[in-house]
């Protein structure tokens, strides 16, 4: 594989202490299976996943145990076989409360034959093979958890030519896709391939950071056509995130609230990628993945393949537990990770790495008024401008952050790093987000109530008008009844004698009055 | 110095004057905006606190309304049945019925005794910004975060935060509903106000965790419900006991010293 520098650089960014030496040495170990897990329903981005287990249910390992809802949703399948113990409204690492499903491991680990094996996907068709990956609950494991079935099926309007693979892992700490390369460099090259395959592209890049010189190495060595290169980027952060990855790869950007997909790219993960060899191949769902768990206060830092549900403290455990106890215990890395309230939640499809901070690390600081320095302004990769936005938050002034572009913020906290006045910026920009969907909410609420509203006056109105015409009805039988007499009286005895006569009336009402007389006599 | 100057630059200058003044004040009078005279006498009659509570950006903008659009009079809720009086006798308007008064009620009782504590929280002092870290401080994820972004907005002042909870005072409150608004957790109803027996809590977990995580949750015993047996006012919505603000309120005042958690209140 030939290897390519990067040929352009985004603007802004920053490059933190990479601190990837804790676990980057650590290869690849199983983690001992727990007896409980806690599987979430919700571990991908979209809507939750409905369950289709009962409570009571044996499960084997790779059993569907909650199915897709809608087009952007991923299925949860059981990572070990045992019984359903039932289910829990749990929070998750975001703090977010979702319905979880206990499994109790029976300890045989036993897999489900319910996905059968492609070894021969080279000549399997496309479709099938984005069947599979859907039907194996993948999703983009760098940490947004965008289901990849979706991801690697754009519509046919967006022809995609170029295919990245995310192998940058900026974000200091993190190990999980390094070791992944090193350890399983055969899985993600046939993940790759796949990937290609499906989505019909030629080029190929996988870029990878210059700090992980060995993956480097190991990618170079493998034999395939030349339109498969490794872009060593520079040691920057966040080049890791998608937007800035195409960038500085083919000088793309992606349109402001657009997808890479409308610029003509995929980028995929170096995680995703096993998670799609494993599904076609193996027939495996995907229930497991590589977790980092590091920090200075973790005794045997490393890297560890997890059941998905397994619960923080069984990592912790494992990882041979903690030197002095961590003040602050964060899910993912340091810059883009989320501070979790409790260790006891579980590890998703979307858990890179867990770190633990000791209380001398995690400095408290108080947030000082802005001085308008412009250093968040000169590294915000967005090339947004966290000074403005973050003052009209602080004013409350919600809309003026909108209208700065709040939204287009990925939240990669280089503003937040380099603040002299320890300003938390990126919480200002989560809270403008958080306040604007609360608002939109109310929004569609009030609307709702309005048309609601709406429809029972028109329902009113409706029945008014029903009950007039039913009068108007009512009276107008009267009248027809008023008619028939009159002309039954002007028929006198003769109609009488005649049987079927008044029907004949009845029926012929106002429609040929004239006509009448003259069958009749003629009958008569 | 000739006199005679000093009097023709008067004279110009006068005469200047004049037709300056007249064609001004012809100006005016074709061209001029005319404010409605009324306006001014509605706002006077406005209480001035700019609540927005009637719908309208505020009191100036709600006189405006009255006045040339026929709105109601009876929206102000704040000021009370007497500015509908005044308000129907400026405009010489029959006001109709005062919209009933109503009050905030923010539906959370577990202060910072009564409720567990899950983490540390040291960021932004803001019920929002708490609520998007890891769910705020609060081991429940139903409860106040008591941060006090509700009692900001509060233009009456009737918003106070005790140990870590807010309360609303109903003497001060007007129902306007700013608060309702901005809870991130969407505690806070706006209620009528014969409703003065309120269910002070919004978790709708099962009674054992609810009862692990704070001492003044429903647990959804059930008796309040089967003491009132008034399905139409109170009934269960899982293992929360839950009033329907829109029917007669609850008359068994007993439920207050039966509840086991003491999470049921009066209020006012």
């Amino acid at each position: 594989m030939k290897i390519i520098k990067a040929p352009f650089k985004f603007s802004g960014g920053v490059h933190p202490p990479d601190k990837k030496i804790f676990s980057n040495a650590a290869p690849l170990q199983d983690l001992p299976l727990p007896a409980i897990l806690k599987v979430p329903f919700v571990q991908h981005l979209g809507a939750p996943a409905k369950a289709v287990v009962k409570k009571g249910d044996k499960v084997k390992r790779g059993d569907l145990i909650a199915a897709a809802s809608g087009f952007i949703s991923a299925s949860v399948h059981a990572p070990t076989s045992g019984t359903v113990k039932g289910f829990e409204s749990l929070p998750t690492a975001v703090g977010r409360s979702v319905e979880h499903c206990v499994i109790e491991s029976d300890g045989l680990d036993e897999r489900s034959e319910l996905l059968q094996p492609f070894p021969d996907w080279e000549t399997r068709d496309v479709s099938e093979l984005i069947e599979r990956v859907a039907d194996a609950g993948v999703v983009g494991m760098g940490g947004a958890g965008f289901p990849t079935s979706v991801k690697i099926n754009p519509p046919p309007n967006k022809k995609v030519h170029t295919l990245i693979i995310n192998g940058a892992e900026c974000e200091p700490y993190l190990t999980a896709d390094h070791r992944m390369m090193l350890d399983r460099t055969e899985d993600v090259w046939l993940g790759i391939q796949i990937v290609r395959k499906i989505l019909d592209v030629k080029t190929v890049y996988i870029c990878i950071e210059e700090n992980k010189q060995d993956a480097i190495e190991k990618f170079s060595k493998i034999e395939c056509d030349d339109d498969v290169m490794i872009v060593s980027l520079k040691t920057y952060y966040p080049h890791g995130s998608e937007k800035q990855q195409i960038y500085v790869t083919l000088g793309y950007e992606v349109p402001s609230g657009g997808l890479p997909a409308d610029i003509g790219c995929v980028v995929g993960n170096i995680g995703t990628s096993v998670a799609v060899k494993e599904a076609v191949v193996d027939g495996w769902p995907l229930d497991s993945r590589c977790v980092t768990v590091t920090g200075e206060v973790v005794v045997n830092p490393g890297n560890f393949i997890v059941r998905c549900g397994t619960s923080y403290d069984e990592l912790f455990e494992a990882a041979g537990g903690f030197r002095e106890n961590p003040a602050k215990v964060i899910s993912g890395g340091p810059m883009m990770g989320f501070a979790v309230a409790n260790t006891d939640v579980t590890v998703t499809k979307t858990t890179s790495g867990i770190l633990a901070q000791s209380l001398a690390q995690t400095m408290r600081f108080t947030s000082l008024p802005c001085i308008s320095c412009g250093r968040c302004n000169d590294v915000c990769p967005m090339k947004l401008l966290p000074s403005d936005m973050s003052c009209a938050i602080e004013a409350d002034d919600i809309d003026a952050a909108i209208r700065l572009n709040v939204s287009d913020c990925f939240e990669c906290g280089c503003c937040s790093y380099v603040c002299p006045s320890h300003r938390p910026l990126v919480q200002h920009f989560r809270r403008a987000k958080g306040v604007a969907a609360l608002n939109k909410m109310l929004k569609a609420k009030e609307m709702e109530e309005k048309a609601a509203q709406a429809r029972a006056e028109a329902q009113k109105k409706c029945e008014i008008a029903h009950a007039e015409s039913e009068a108007k009805i009512e009276s107008d039988q009267i009248q027809v009844a008023v008619v028939k007499d009159e002309i039954s009286r002007a028929w006198g005895e003769s109609v009488d004698a005649h049987p079927g006569a008044e029907q004949s009336v009845e029926a012929s009402n106002g429609k040929d009055d004239n006509a009448k007389p003259g069958e009749q006599e003629i009958t008569e | 110095m000739d006199l005679n100057l000093i009097f023709t630059t008067t004279a110009v200058i006068s005469v200047i004057g004049l037709v300056c003044g007249i064609l001004l004040a012809f100006i005016a009078k074709k061209f001029g905006e005319k404010e409605d005279p009324r306006v001014a006498l509605v706002e006077d009659v406005l209480p001035g606190a700019n609540c927005g509570g009637c719908g309208y950006a505020g009191c100036a903008a709600y006189a405006r309304a009255i006045v040339l659009d026929d709105a109601p009079l009876n929206l102000c809720i704040p000021s009370g049945p007497k500015t509908l009086e005044a308000l129907s006798r400026v405009t010489g308007r029959a006001g109709g019925e005062m919209v009933e008064p109503l009050m905030a009620v923010i539906l959370c009782s577990g202060d910072r005794n009564a409720a567990q504590r899950q983490s540390d929280y040291n960021g932004i002092s803001d019920c929002s910004a708490a609520n998007v870290v890891a769910g705020g401080w609060k081991a429940c994820a139903y409860g106040c975060l008591g941060f006090g972004t509700c009692a900001r907005m509060c233009a009456f002042g009737a918003i106070s935060i005790r140990d870590g909870l807010a309360v609303v005072d109903p003497e001060l409150c007007t129902g306007c509903g700013a608060c309702a608004k901005v809870c991130p957790r969407m505690l806070i109803k706006i209620v009528p106000r014969k409703h003065k027996i309120n269910i002070m809590c919004s978790s709708l977990e099962r009674g054992a965790v609810v009862r692990k995580i704070c001492e003044k949750g429903c647990i959804g015993c059930t008796m309040c419900v089967r003491l009132e047996n008034n399905p139409e006012t109170l009934s269960m919505n899982g293992a929360l006991a839950r009033i329907d603000y829109s029917k007669e309120p609850i008359k068994n005042e007993g439920v207050i010293e039966k509840c086991p958690v003491k999470c049921i209140v009066k209020i006012g």
